[in-house]
């Protein structure tokens, strides 16, 4: 039973308007094991999981399920052939307990709830795997690692045998990584099969027995974890090597452009979002910001470029007390912002890049009296283009046709052209390949050495190590520690993370 | 077989255009279905409805009359619209534009014409659009539904309308009819020979040329096409979407205003009870078939108003009017319907062959 095979997509084909998403792919999962889909993202990753889950419909190609040719309608068809999906976005119901979302949609339970048992086969399965939830808790209390735990629990729940996880652990400190590791190797263990969709190679060799890579919609290759590195991973991701380029970094003198001082400020439900916070961040360096998703990084942005307004404390400007100021006077001090919502907030999905460079210009110097004047704009325009690469049509038609990448390149390319003071960049190379991610971090890298400023929030403590000055973690709304990148190390930066300060008890300012 | 929608990666220009012209006949052809259950000869009444309005030159005319109020309206919930504001309260504001012009003629009849009618059309701004701005005050600040609150006063502005012209503004020499006394000569707009077409029609013309110019060149235009589109990147570039809500709204609501104003000065010579057989409703249908394009509104806008007179037209075959209210209606279902067209491909598939399982095992 070892060996069986699980999962056999044949020749996979699937058109989108415009797109090949995936072209003649073969995959092959057998019970038993881990197996990872590694790519950069566009590399056809979710597409061809959306087919096997019946999301999509193939073009060409067969899926087998356990030796069974099968065409799945819908993904009712995929869930009744033992298939379950955790995707990155929990589908989760707030306001309902746990017990009550992992009964949700499934076609087992009749009329009456039989709600003792459904606790008891939770706690079952909850003990069998390593998960730990609390049945009667409501979801809106759990964190998000426990959220997924309970993702994981309802296809349990299920019955489902064929696991497929989208990069899950995006949105967990590494201790929690660790963990959920821990429990997908007792669920393959089992006898189950696991796919984990990721673009992280390190992820790929801490987990994975097998492993297939995925570029531009093709499968390049399935290789034994044991066999492979790195290295090789990385060069059939991209398609050739990558040059590694450890900027070395310049002490500058500590002159302020942004302090923030006893800053409070609520968050969008109206609870304290940020507390106490008392920041400063210098020309020339780049401050990373550690934390798990969700802690305070948006609050302590929107902080920075005026976008919140706080309930307690200063924001100094270049010495100039700007609290209470309206976002246009931060943008007009030069604070640049990346924002994590690039085509919900950074961009206008519907205008053309012409109009969305005139966002961040309309207000400047260039644009006098009460028209607008289109011609500088348009020639800076097509100067950004040209200098960034950005891909697109035209630069009259609307943004919302361009890829993720050449969207974020157009989107730093504004921000950079206003010649900030400050940049804040809130995971500024999220869904990027390994070449846009390559030259955004070099822009950002660029922009310090000119003198500028840069607030880099990011889920990739990878990232933040190699990138920053000086690193801060955030843990709900507050300010952990300050580490410098030359000592701290991954682990220290993940207790913080998870609010746990047990060696430096003496030490937080 | 297979019917399924994709996405178009640009809307179809074919579509724009297609989608309304079969929207219209599909709503005759529904139209004609109740007319026949009416014991009626629809190609008859079709054809009396589109001759009377758009064949004789008092047709003609009237249509534009009728297209006056129509397009002014329609211009001030277009741009409403433009920033994701539903005002549905053009017909209040109308209302209100009309009373506060009422107000300047009965109040000040011993001015001349050329201070009398800009007054008037002041006022008759001014009024309509502090009823736009009462409800974009809520909505900007404490998020207040506006479709709910211009709606409501709608029913406010037509009750104080009412209230005037059967109580205090009332006509003493009208018969106890509900309205007030006929306007000064000097209150009363110019017309166009022997024809009802009044000086509106160039406010309209004027008020669409501006609004163009605005949407489109200046530095407010921008700003109001980019939160309209996404508020959230219009707050991330400075803008202050409050103030500009508060702006448009009360912009909107001044239009309609005129479209009131120009109503008692230009077609009655006097405020009375009845005064818009649903002009400012009628102009959201206008608007939303017009894409709320200013020059796009005008032609819609002639349209309709050609609709309405043939409306009066065919009651004199015993039909009633009420048939021109239920074709706008279905014209506007079809257009909505159809708006998948023009964003989705429609694919049809008789034979799914390349997705049914094959023998390999």
């Amino acid at each position: 039973m070892g060996h069986r095979i699980m999962v056999k997509m044949v020749g996979i084909t699937k058109k989108f308007p415009g797109v090949t998403a995936n072209k003649d792919v073969n995959l092959e999962v057998r019970a038993g094991e881990i197996h990872a889909l590694l790519g950069e993202n566009g590399a056809g990753k979710s597409t061809l999981m959306n087919i096997l889950t019946g999301l999509y419909k193939a073009d060409k190609g067969q899926i087998f399920i356990k030796g069974n040719p099968v065409n799945f309608k819908s993904p009712k068809d995929a869930i009744a052939s033992g298939i379950g999906m955790i995707h990155q976005h929990f589908r989760l119901v707030g306001p309902l307990t746990v017990a009550e979302n992992v009964i949700l949609g499934s076609t087992t339970s009749s009329f009456w709830l039989n709600k003792a048992k459904i606790n008891k086969t939770i706690q079952e399965i909850s003990k069998q795997y390593g998960l730990e939830v609390d049945p009667k808790a409501k979801i809106w209390q759990l964190s998000v690692g426990e959220q997924q735990r309970v993702e994981i629990v309802k296809i349990l729940y299920r019955g489902s045998d064929i696991l497929i996880l989208d990069e899950p652990t995006a949105v967990l400190t590494p201790q929690e990584s660790r963990d959920l590791f821990t429990t997908l190797r007792k669920m393959a263990d089992s006898g189950k099969a696991v796919i984990v969709i990721t673009h992280k190679m390190q992820e790929v060799l801490d987990m994975a027995d097998r492993v297939t890579v995925l570029r531009s919609g093709q499968s390049i290759a399935t290789l034994e974890k044991n066999r492979t590195n790195k290295e090789e991973l990385a060069q059939l991701m991209v398609g050739h090597d990558i040059l590694e380029d450890r900027s070395q970094k310049i002490a500058h003198k500590p002159t302020p452009i942004i302090k923030l001082e006893n800053i409070r400020a609520l968050n969008d439900k109206g609870l304290p979002g940020l507390t106490d916070i008392n920041l400063q961040i210098n020309a020339g360096e780049i401050l990373g910001v550690a934390g798990v998703a969700g802690n305070g990084q948006r609050e302590l942005v929107e902080v920075i470029t005026g976008l919140r307004s706080i309930t307690q404390g200063r924001i100094l400007i270049d010495g100039q007390d700007f609290t209470g100021f309206p976002p246009k006077k931060f943008i007009a001090a030069g604070i640049s912002h990346v924002p994590e919502d690039r085509l919900g907030m950074g961009l206008v999905p519907n205008l053309s890049a012409v109009d969305n460079v005139m966002l961040k210009k309309y207000n400047d110097k260039g644009q006098k009296g009460w028209f607008l004047k289109y011609a500088p704009v348009r020639k800076e325009t097509e100067t950004m283009v040209e200098a960034f690469n950005v891909k697109l049509s035209s630069i009259d038609s609307p943004v919302k046709l361009m890829s993720g990448g050449n969207l974020q390149k157009l989107l730093l390319a504004r921000e950079i052209s206003t010649n900030p003071r400050l940049i804040a960049a809130v995971y500024p190379v999220r869904g990027l390949d390994i070449g846009a991610t390559e030259s955004v971090r070099s822009l950002l890298l660029a922009q310090r050495n000119a003198g500028a400023g840069v607030l880099l929030i990011s889920e990739d403590l990878d990232e933040i190590l190699h990138l920053s000055d000086r690193i801060i973690v955030l843990f709900e709304g507050k300010i952990m520690g300050e580490e410098s990148p030359l000592n701290a190390t991954k682990e220290r930066l993940g207790f913080l993370m998870t609010g746990i300060d047990n060696f430096q008890e003496g030490q937080a300012s | 077989m297979k019917i399924s929608l994709e996405k178009r990666l640009t809307p179809s220009t074919f579509m724009l255009v297609a989608v309304p012209l079969v929207s219209v006949l599909l709503a005759l052809l529904v139209g004609a279905v109740f007319l026949v259950m009416n014991g009626n000869n629809p190609i008859e009444v079709y054809t009396m409805l589109i001759s009377s309005a758009f064949t004789t030159s008092y047709g003609l005319t009237e249509s534009i009359v009728k297209a006056i109020p129509l397009m002014l309206a329609g211009l001030g919930v277009s741009l409403a619209f433009r920033m994701q504001l539903w005002n549905i309260g053009a017909e209040g504001q109308l209302y209100m534009g009309a009373v506060a012009a009422t107000w300047v003629a009965l109040t000040f009849p011993q001015l001349p014409s050329v201070i009398m009618i800009p007054f008037m059309l002041l006022m008759g701004f001014f009024a309509g659009a502090i009823w736009g701005l009462l409800p974009a005050i809520p909505r900007a600040y404490l998020k207040v539904n506006e479709t709910i609150t211009t709606l409501l006063l709608n029913y406010v502005a037509i009750l104080w309308a009412d209230y005037l012209v059967y109580g205090p503004w009332k006509d003493p020499e009208g018969f106890n009819f509900p309205l007030t006394p006929q306007f000064v000569p000097a209150a009363i707009l110019p017309s166009l020979g022997q024809s009802r077409i009044h000086l509106g029609l160039l406010f309209a013309i004027i008020a669409a040329v501006i609004l163009y110019i605005l949407i489109g060149h200046t530095k407010w235009g921008y700003e109001v096409r980019v939160i309209g589109e996404s508020p959230a990147a219009a707050r991330y570039a400075g803008m202050n979407i409050k103030k500009n809500i508060c702006l448009v709204m009360l912009i909107s609501g001044g239009l309609a205003g005129i479209a009131g104003m120009s109503e008692v000065s230009g077609i009655a010579g006097r405020l009375q009870h009845g005064l818009s057989p649903g002009y400012g409703y009628t102009a959201i249908i206008v608007a939303w078939l017009a894409r709320l394009h200013p020059a796009s509104l005008a032609l819609v806008s002639f349209l309709f108003g050609g609709l309405l007179v043939g409306g009066y037209a065919i009651q004199l075959m015993g039909i009633p009017a009420a048939i021109v209210n239920m074709l706008q209606g279905l014209i506007l279902f079809f257009v909505l319907g159809g708006q998948i067209l023009t964003n989705y491909n429609i694919k049809i598939s008789l034979k799914n062959k390349e997705n049914t399982p094959k023998e390999v095992g």
